[in-house]
C-alpha cells in the first residue's frame, strides 16, 4: 500500500461492468511527508473519498478483488483508507 | 488502473491462440495533466477504443481477467474509454 492524495475524478461510460457504480478517483502518490511524486493512477473509492482528502492505497488486484468481492474483477487499486497523520521517526 | 491515450493499432497475424479476435492497441500512459508519462505499450482492449482516445486500462495479472480465454498472456488491457477527467487538486 501506499499514501496518495485524490486531486480529481475519472467520468467513463463506456467502461467494463465491473466499474459500474463505483466511483473512479483521480489519485497522486505521496511520499511520507506528503510531497507528491511522479506517479498517479485511477483508484476506486471504498471510503466516500474527496478531492484533497490523503488516502490509503492499495494497488494490488488480489486484495483489491476480495475487498469489493469479485472474483474475477479487473481492479487493481482501491482506496482503502483516510490518513490523519504521519508521524515520522527522525 | 492507469490513464493513457490510444496512439495506434497492432496488427500481428501470428499470435498466441488467447490473442485471436481481440484489438491490440498502443497506448501512451498519461500523468494527470493529460501529458505523456512513461513509454508506450501495447494493451489488449475490450472496450472498442479508437486512436486519439483517452482511455484507462488495468496492468499485471487482473488484464488477463477480462478477456473471452481466462488463460491469456495479456498484462495489459483496455477496461475503460474515459469521458472527462476533472482534476481540482494539483
Amino acid at each position: 500500500m501506499f499514501i496518495g492524495k485524490v486531486i480529481g475524478t475519472v467520468v467513463s461510460t463506456l467502461k467494463h461492468e465491473i466499474y459500474n457504480g463505483r466511483k473512479l478517483l483521480l489519485v497522486k502518490k505521496l511520499d511520507p511527508t506528503f510531497k507528491p511524486l511522479k506517479d498517479s493512477l485511477i483508484a476506486i473509492d471504498t471510503i466516500q473519498a474527496g478531492v484533497g482528502d490523503i488516502v490509503l492505497i492499495n494497488d494490488e488486484g488480489n486484495s483489491a478483488r476480495q475487498i469489493l468481492n469479485e472474483e474475477n474483477g479487473c481492479i487493481r487499486s482501491l482506496i482503502v483508507g483516510y490518513i490523519d497523520s504521519v508521524d515520522l521517526a527522525e | 488502473m492507469i490513464l493513457a491515450r490510444v496512439i495506434g493499432t497492432v496488427v500481428a497475424t501470428r499470435k498466441v491462440k488467447a490473442f485471436e479476435g481481440l484489438k491490440l492497441m498502443i497506448v501512451q500512459p498519461l500523468d494527470e495533466n493529460i501529458q505523456p508519462s512513461g513509454e508506450p505499450l501495447v494493451a489488449t482492449d475490450t472496450q472498442q477504443s479508437g486512436p486519439g482516445q483517452i482511455v484507462f486500462y488495468v496492468a499485471s495479472r487482473e488484464a488477463s481477467l477480462p478477456l473471452p480465454d481466462p488463460f491469456n498472456p495479456s498484462d495489459a488491457t483496455i477496461t475503460g474509454i474515459v469521458d472527462s477527467v476533472d482534476v481540482q487538486e494539483g
